[in-house]
C-alpha cells in the first residue's frame, strides 16, 4: 500500500499510467475499426452470394418449373453442408434440401433470417449459425437459401478474446514498466532529497550522488553540487569573518567595560568623570569606525556598481596628494607625486579615493621619519596604473597575501592604531573595478600597485568620439 | 532654534531631543512619517531631522511631499549604518544634508546649525568679513588687516567654507564632505594638518587668532575667544 501510494506520488508513474491509458484506448479503437470493417465486408459478401444464388434458382424455376428447381436443389445439397438449401411444399413438407426442418424463427424484412442448425461433425452435431433468405414460389411452395456463418462467428469470438488478452498484457507490462521506471527515478530523486535533508540538518559537506550517465538528473546533480560547493565556500568565509569580528571587537569592548567598572569604583571627582567619559567616547568611536569599515567592505564586496561613471583619476590622485602632503611633511617624510594627465577610468570616485587614501594612511603610519612616500598614476601598455610606495619596513613576501584579509595587522603586539581593515577594503575596491592589486618589495619598503583593466580607461573612448 | 525630529526609535528620539534641548533648542518629535508630515507643514521650524526609514510614510517620500507643497524647511536625513549609498537618493528627494547613524552628537549639532543659517540667505554672500579678515569670492582675494594673503585654491575653498559658517562649529567630516567632496574618514589627521597650514597663513602674524579649534568637535572661525 505504501509502495503504491509512494509510486502514485511520483510524476513518472502517473505519466506512465496516463500513457498506458492512452495507448490502451488507441489499441481498442484501432482493433475495433479493423474488426468491424472486415466483418461488414464478409457479411455483404455472404448476402451477395445468397442473393446471386436465389436469382439463379428463380430463373431455373421460371424456365423449368418446380421439378427443375428441385433437381438443382437436390444436386447442390449433396455436397458439403456449407451452402444450405430447403425447398418445402405447403404445410412444410420437405421436397429437397440439406436442412431437416424449416427454421423456427421469424423472417425479417425482405425475407432475410438468422438461425441455428445442427451441423454434423464426425458423428456428432454442432450447433452452427446460419444466415439465409427465403422466397415464396407459386402455390405455397417456399425456397430457403443460406450459408453457414459459424466460421465468421468463431473469428468474432477470437478477435474479442485476443483484444481482451492484449489489453490485459498491455496493462501488466505497462504497469510493470511504469513501476520500474518510476522506482528508478524515485530512487535517484530520493537520493537528492536525502542529501538536501542532510544539508538542511547541518552537514554542509554532503554531495548529491552522480551516476556518470550525464543525463538530465545527472546534470542536475552536478549543478546542485557546484552550487553547494559555492555555498560552503561562502559560509566558510563568513564564519571566518564572524570569528574575526568577534575576536577583534571583544578586546576593545572588554577594555571599555573594565575602564567603566574601574571609574565607578574609584569614586572620582566631576572632572575625572568627565575625562573618563571623554576617553570612553573615543573608544566607542574607534569601535564604530571598525563597524563602519566592515560594513563598507561588505557593501563593496556585494558587487553593486551603483555609482559607477567615468571618473577623472588624475584629479583624484592630485587631490589626495594635496590632502596628504601636509601630514607627510609633518612626519618628516619626503612626498613625491606624479600623476599623468587625463587618466579617466570607469569606476566609483568615492571608493577609489578611499582605497588610495587607505594606502596613503598605511604609508604614513609605517614609514619612519626621514623616509619617502611615492604616489603615482600613469598610463602605459593600454592600462591605467596607480601605485603607492614607501621606504618603510615593507611586508615579507610570504605575508603579502595574508595581509589583505580582514583584521590582519602584522605587528602582533597590536599596539599601533588601526583596525586592520584598510587593505581589505582596497582589495574589495580593486575587485569591484576588475583591477589587479599587487604588493611588492620597494627595496626597501612596500610597493602597492593597482592595475586597472584595459576597458576601464574611458578617455580613449571619449577622445575618439570628439 | 525650533527643530522637528521625526524618528521611529523612541530611545533614539528621546536622546536626540534631550541633546538638542541641552544645546538650547526647542524640539518637537514625531514617531512616524504621517504625523511627521503633519508637523513638518508648519513653516515655523528652522530645521527638520528626519529618519530615512519610517513607518507609514518613509523619510524620502515625506520630504518629497514637503517639497512638492513648497515647504522649504532645511532637512537633515538620518540613515542607519550601511545605507551610505542612499545619500544621493535622499539629497535628490530634497534633503539638504545626510548623516549616517551612529553619529557623534557634536556632528549633528554642527550640521543643523549650518543648515539653519543657510536659510538666512548666507548662501548668496560674496564678500565675507570676520574681524579684520576679508574674503571676496568674485575676485578670489583674501586679506587680513588689508594685507593680501596668498592661498592655494583648496585653502581658499577651506577658508571660504569656514567663513561662510563663521561663529559655527564645523566638524572635520563636514570639511571633508564640503571642501573635498569625500564621504569617508581618513585614518590620518589630514584635516588637522590642512587647518594648521591655513592657520599659519591667516593667524600667524597677528595677535588675535580667528581660526579656533573646538576640542572634540572641530573648528570655528570667530572674532572673539
Amino acid at each position: 500500500m505504501t509502495l503504491i501510494s509512494q509510486l502514485w506520488r511520483t510524476a513518472t508513474f502517473r505519466l506512465a499510467l496516463i500513457y498506458l491509458a492512452l495507448f490502451g484506448v488507441s489499441v481498442v479503437v484501432l482493433v475495433s475499426f479493423l474488426y468491424f470493417s472486415t466483418v461488414r465486408v464478409i457479411e455483404r459478401q455472404t448476402d451477395e452470394t445468397i442473393g446471386a444464388e436465389i436469382t439463379g434458382l428463380s430463373e431455373r424455376y421460371r424456365d423449368e418449373g418446380l421439378l427443375g428447381l428441385r433437381a438443382v436443389v437436390v444436386e447442390r445439397s449433396s455436397g458439403q453442408r456449407h451452402s444450405l438449401y430447403l425447398l418445402v411444399a405447403p404445410g412444410d413438407a420437405i421436397l429437397a434440401g440439406n436442412l431437416d426442418r424449416w427454421p423456427s424463427v421469424a423472417t425479417g424484412p425482405s425475407g432475410w433470417l438468422n438461425f441455428t442448425f445442427g451441423q454434423p461433425v464426425g458423428r456428432d452435431f454442432e450447433t452452427h449459425e446460419a444466415r439465409a433468405r427465403h422466397i415464396l414460389l407459386d402455390d405455397g411452395f417456399q425456397l430457403l437459401v443460406g450459408r453457414d456463418i459459424q466460421q465468421r462467428r468463431d473469428i468474432d469470438a477470437l478477435v474479442r478474446e485476443s483484444l481482451v488478452w492484449a489489453l490485459a498484457l498491455l496493462l501488466v507490462f505497462g504497469l510493470a514498466g511504469g513501476v520500474v521506471m518510476s522506482r528508478n527515478m524515485l530512487g535517484r530523486i530520493q537520493a537528492i532529497n536525502r542529501t538536501s535533508q542532510d544539508i538542511v540538518a547541518g552537514d554542509l559537506s554532503r554531495r548529491v550522488p552522480v551516476t556518470g550517465s550525464n543525463d538530465e538528473i545527472d546534470r542536475l546533480a552536478v549543478n546542485l553540487n557546484h552550487m553547494l560547493d559555492q555555498i560552503e565556500q561562502l559560509m566558510e568565509a563568513m564564519r571566518q569573518v564572524t570569528d574575526n569580528i568577534a575576536h577583534d571587537l571583544r578586546g576593545p569592548l572588554n577594555r571599555l567595560r573594565t575602564r567603566m567598572d574601574v571609574t565607578l569604583m574609584e569614586r572620582p571627582t566631576a572632572a575625572e568623570y568627565h575625562r573618563a567619559l571623554e576617553s570612553m567616547v573615543g573608544d566607542t568611536e574607534q569601535l564604530l569606525a571598525t563597524f563602519n569599515a566592515l560594513l563598507r567592505i561588505a557593501q563593496v564586496e556585494s558587487g553593486v556598481r551603483k555609482s559607477f561613471g567615468d571618473i577623472d583619476l588624475t584629479a583624484i590622485i592630485r587631490d589626495l596628494g594635496e590632502l596628504y602632503a601636509g601630514v607627510v611633511e609633518e612626519k618628516g617624510l619626503e612626498f613625491s607625486l606624479a600623476a599623468g594627465d587625463e587618466l579617466t577610468i570607469w569606476g566609483d570616485r568615492e571608493l577609489l579615493a578611499q582605497a588610495v587614501s587607505n594606502l596613503l594612511d598605511n604609508a604614513v603610519k609605517y614609514t619612519p621619519p626621514g623616509g619617502n612616500i611615492w604616489l603615482t598614476a600613469d598610463y602605459s601598455n593600454g592600462r591605467v596604473t596607480v601605485a603607492v610606495a614607501d621606504s618603510g619596513p615593507g611586508i615579507a613576501a610570504d605575508a603579502r597575501e595574508h595581509v589583505l584579509d580582514r583584521f590582519v595587522r602584522l605587528d602582533t603586539s597590536r599596539n599601533s592604531a588601526g583596525s586592520g581593515l584598510g587593505l581589505s577594503l582596497v582589495r574589495a575596491v580593486a575587485n569591484l573595478h576588475g583591477a589587479t592589486l599587487t604588493l611588492d618589495d620597494a627595496n626597501p619598503g612596500l610597493l602597492v600597485t593597482l592595475v586597472f583593466p584595459e576597458a576601464s580607461r574611458a578617455s580613449e573612448r571619449h577622445l575618439s568620439n570628439l | 532654534m525650533r527643530i522637528l525630529v521625526v524618528e521611529d526609535d523612541p530611545e533614539a528620539a528621546r536622546y536626540i531631543a534631550r541633546g538638542l534641548t541641552e544645546a538650547g533648542h526647542l524640539v518637537e518629535t514625531a514617531a512616524d512619517g504621517e504625523s511627521g508630515l503633519v508637523l513638518a507643514r508648519d513653516p515655523g521650524f528652522d530645521v527638520a531631522i528626519i529618519d530615512r526609514m519610517l513607518p507609514k510614510l518613509d523619510g524620502v517620500a515625506l520630504v518629497e511631499t514637503l517639497r512638492a507643497e513648497n515647504v522649504a524647511t532645511p532637512v537633515l536625513f538620518l540613515s542607519a549604518l550601511g545605507e551610505v549609498d542612499d545619500r544621493v537618493v535622499g539629497l535628490r528627494a530634497g534633503g539638504d544634508d545626510y548623516l549616517v547613524k551612529p553619529f557623534a552628537f557634536v556632528e549633528l549639532l554642527a550640521r543643523i546649525e549650518a543648515l539653519a543659517r543657510r536659510g538666512d540667505g548666507g548662501e548668496t554672500r560674496n564678500h565675507m568679513v570676520v574681524g579684520d579678515l576679508e574674503l571676496d569670492q568674485l575676485t578670489r582675494r583674501v586679506s587680513r588687516a588689508n594685507q593680501v594673503i596668498n592661498l592655494q585654491p583648496r585653502e581658499f575653498r577651506l577658508l571660504e567654507y569656514l567663513m561662510r559658517h563663521a561663529n559655527q562649529v564645523v566638524t572635520r567630516t563636514m570639511l571633508l564632505e564640503n571642501v573635498w567632496d569625500y564621504h569617508f574618514d581618513p585614518q590620518t589627521n589630514v584635516i588637522d594638518v590642512q587647518i594648521s597650514r591655513l592657520r599659519a597663513k591667516i593667524d600667524k602674524d597677528f595677535d588675535r587668532p580667528l581660526l579656533h579649534t573646538v576640542r572634540g568637535a572641530g573648528y570655528v572661525v570667530r572674532d572673539s575667544d
